[in-house]
């Protein structure tokens, strides 16, 4: 650890000392924080010459002074009107911290719980207690020990057994208007035996040179059905690094959906562990980035019993200077027989600057198991351009449709009708002729 | 409609086509035939503006206005079309998606206003008997899974809904059995017009039993050799290229005589 890393890393460790110590933490780990404040001054911050970490820097991490979020920037209704859904039921944090006044959980099923996790953590919430911790290891993840060291709060969201909760939830993370601040929102989602629920966590920010580090454990129960959305809508200077970690029971299905756009630097860590039979766990991603954007997503996905399929699609279109960086692990244990496990990782780059490092792995210690992954990094194909323009239609316009195809996929795969709606838009807004494409859409 | 005087075409520095002429009126249809390698399918796609293709010398006049000045969309846009000899597959945008966005583009610079999705459909399903396509491949992606006949017929139907002026044909039947060779012909022959032209390229005359041709060129070494009527390419089909490959050896400047 160099000596400016090592004063930042300090810095931390007094953030804890001020911060961290004072909230609480559940019952079934006592001691928690502690040990993960300890794991992380042990870790300190990955360097590029972590296999991890080699093609993403989190060295400005270290340039920046970044003061803790102790409370909620004020924020608001009217500042949210651009990332809210009207329809849907709103929890929305601050800097990190539950604020009811901007949230609506008006109307959930009896016996569904959204709200702040503190308050859960505080009013006893046996779930909260028991489920908290439990899944995202943080041994070797620096920024899982910074974020259980030092979270204050987050979005706790628990269904009980065979609860459907028909109404999309948003979870909104919007960092207030004040510049360079840091916040960990610490989320649990619960969804209990055969239940289903639909999620989108949205991730936005007003204030200058953010930096937000949430981690997402979400548990599907045994038959459990879960729509997790991942909407990342950030200012272009804010730091990003995340982790979502799917704990999958028996015959439970998860879809994830990432969708990324903004941002500086982005790293998304997706854990899934599929923990049971009959698991079908699907994980869609879709990454723009332009300028200078960097974006990078981790996936480690853990075929852990037999009978299980997981299929993962992520494309990326990237312009001008940007980024991406795509890292697929799929691991197959050894008694996790008939796994189907499906990896595709696919990039599209518009500008001779942009550039992707794209990864697929696959571990297989059973041996009656279908595996396979793909990854390609192309341009826009020439003949085809050529194609639509000899056929009348322009060569923006050509190029437009073809960009949209390539994403088309994934927009279809979304199944809440506001987001798709929403992410057209966007994409229609990003192309140099979207309205071309609207048109023909 | 097209006059194209002494155009010579080079790719990476080889020479293609090296002073090529022709003229086609409104209403005509024109083969050209030639071994492989004549440079047919080089001209079918400087025609149509391919860019890879670099334009040494001549002119290529459409309706008056200066051809290869154009870019390719404004070239269809103004009425010429190109039939692929290898159409190209575009996952994830439909059949319909890109019919309708050319449409509107052409009808749009041709001043006529868009057609609404109705009519639209209404016209497509129209045409699409026209060559015998099944309404499925409308909402499939662009030649994605197509059979070879099929990506062919698909090309006489973009077509026959974009209307075009001067219509080309690279090859079109080329892989084609005689029923899909049939159905490609009436398309093309459904379409004929006194103010539509057509010109086909071709290897082998029997496209030509189908689509009578009123005038038949022969393209040996990127010049035009010999310039007849429909007997010409019954001629080709009995005696092969190699008697006139040879004539253009012996003199380098061959004799461009009309039969017809």
């Amino acid at each position: 650890m160099d000596a400016a890393v090592a004063e930042v890393t300090n810095s931390y460790l007094a953030a804890f000392d001020t911060a961290g110590r004072s909230t609480s933490e559940p019952k079934s780990r006592p001691g928690l924080r502690r040990e993960a404040m300890d794991r992380f001054a042990a870790l300190g911050f990955p360097t590029k010459r972590h296999e991890d970490w080699r093609f993403t820097n989190v060295g400005p991490l270290g340039r920046s002074e970044y003061s803790l979020a102790v409370t909620p920037g004020k924020v608001t209704l009217e500042d949210l009107s651009l990332w809210i859904y009207p329809d849907m039921a709103r929890a929305v944090f601050v800097d990190g911290h539950f604020v009811a006044e901007l949230s609506d959980l008006e109307g959930l099923p009896e016996g569904v719980r959204v709200g702040g996790l503190a308050e859960a953590l505080a009013d006893g919430d046996t779930v909260a207690h028991e489920q908290l911790g439990r899944y995202a290891s943080f041994d070797e993840q620096a920024f899982v020990a910074l974020n259980t060291a030092l979270f204050a709060d987050g979005a706790f969201v628990s269904v009980p057994r065979r609860v459907v909760v028909e109404r999309p939830i948003q979870l909104v993370f919007v960092t207030g208007p004040e510049a360079h601040r840091m916040c960990f929102p610490r989320n649990l989602i619960v969804a209990g035996e055969a239940s289903q629920v639909t999620l989108i966590e949205t991730y936005a920010g007003l204030g200058e040179d953010n930096f937000t580090c949430p981690v997402t454990e979400l548990v599907a129960d045994a038959g459990a059905v879960v729509d997790h959305y991942r909407l990342q809508q950030e200012r272009t200077d804010a730091t990003h690094i995340a982790l979502q970690h799917y704990h999958c029971e028996r015959d439970s299905n998860v879809s994830s959906h990432s969708l990324s756009f903004g941002g500086a630097l982005v790293r998304n860590d997706v854990r899934a562990v599929l923990d049971g039979e009959g698991v079908e766990c699907t994980l869609n991603g879709l990454y723009l980035t332009r300028g200078r954007q960097h974006v990078d997503n981790h996936m480690w996905v853990e075929h852990a019993k037999p009978n299980c399929n997981s299929y993962e699609l992520y494309k990326g279109i990237l312009e001008e200077r940007s980024r991406a960086v795509f890292n697929g692990l799929i691991h197959v244990h050894h008694d996790a027989q008939k796994t189907d496990a499906k990896q595709t990782n696919r990039n599209l780059l518009l500008s001779a600057d942009a550039m992707v490092h794209t990864n697929p792995q696959l571990v297989i210690h059973a041996d009656d198991v279908k595996c396979t992954h793909g990854s390609t990094v192309g341009q826009l194909d020439a003949d085809a351009v050529f194609y639509l323009r000899s056929r009348g239609i322009s060569e923006e316009a050509a190029k437009s449709l073809l960009i949209y195809a390539f994403a088309r996929d994934i927009v279809d795969r979304v199944r809440v009708e506001p987001v798709r709606k929403d992410l057209e838009e966007f994409l229609f807004s990003r192309l140099p002729k979207g309205e071309i494409v609207r048109q023909a859409v | 409609m097209l006059k194209i005087d002494n155009l010579h075409v080079s790719i990476d520095d080889n020479e293609i086509l090296k002073g090529l002429d022709l003229e086609i009126k409104a209403g005509e249809v024109h083969a050209i035939m030639g071994p492989n390698g004549s440079g047919k399918s080089t001209l079918a796609q400087v025609l149509a503006g391919r860019d890879a293709y670099e334009i040494t010398a001549g002119t290529v006049d459409f309706q008056g206005e200066d051809l290869l000045d154009m870019e390719p969309e404004v070239r269809a846009c103004e009425g010429v079309f190109l039939a692929f000899q290898y159409p190209v597959e575009i996952p994830g945008v439909s059949n319909t998606y890109f019919l309708k966005a050319a449409l509107n583009a052409v009808r749009k610079h041709r001043g006529l206003q868009e057609l609404d999705a109705m009519d639209f459909l209404k016209m497509v399903r129209e045409r699409m008997k026209m060559v015998e396509m099944d309404e499925s491949l409308l909402n499939r992606p662009v030649n994605e899974g197509f059979s070879g006949g099929e990506k062919k017929r698909n090309e006489i139907f973009h077509m026959s809904v974009l209307e075009p002026k001067l219509a080309v044909l690279d090859e079109t039947d080329s892989g084609l059995d005689i029923d899909a060779l049939r159905i490609v012909a009436n398309g093309v022959n459904a379409l004929r017009s006194p103010d539509r032209s057509f010109l086909v390229i071709t290897h082998y005359q029997r496209l030509l039993d189908y689509i009578i041709p009123d005038f038949v060129h022969v393209l040996v070494d990127g010049r035009i050799v010999r310039s007849g009527g429909k007997e010409l390419a019954l001629e080709l089909e009995e005696r092969g290229y190699g008697w006139l490959e040879a004539e253009v050896a012996k003199s380098p400047v061959a004799a461009n005589s009309v039969g017809a």
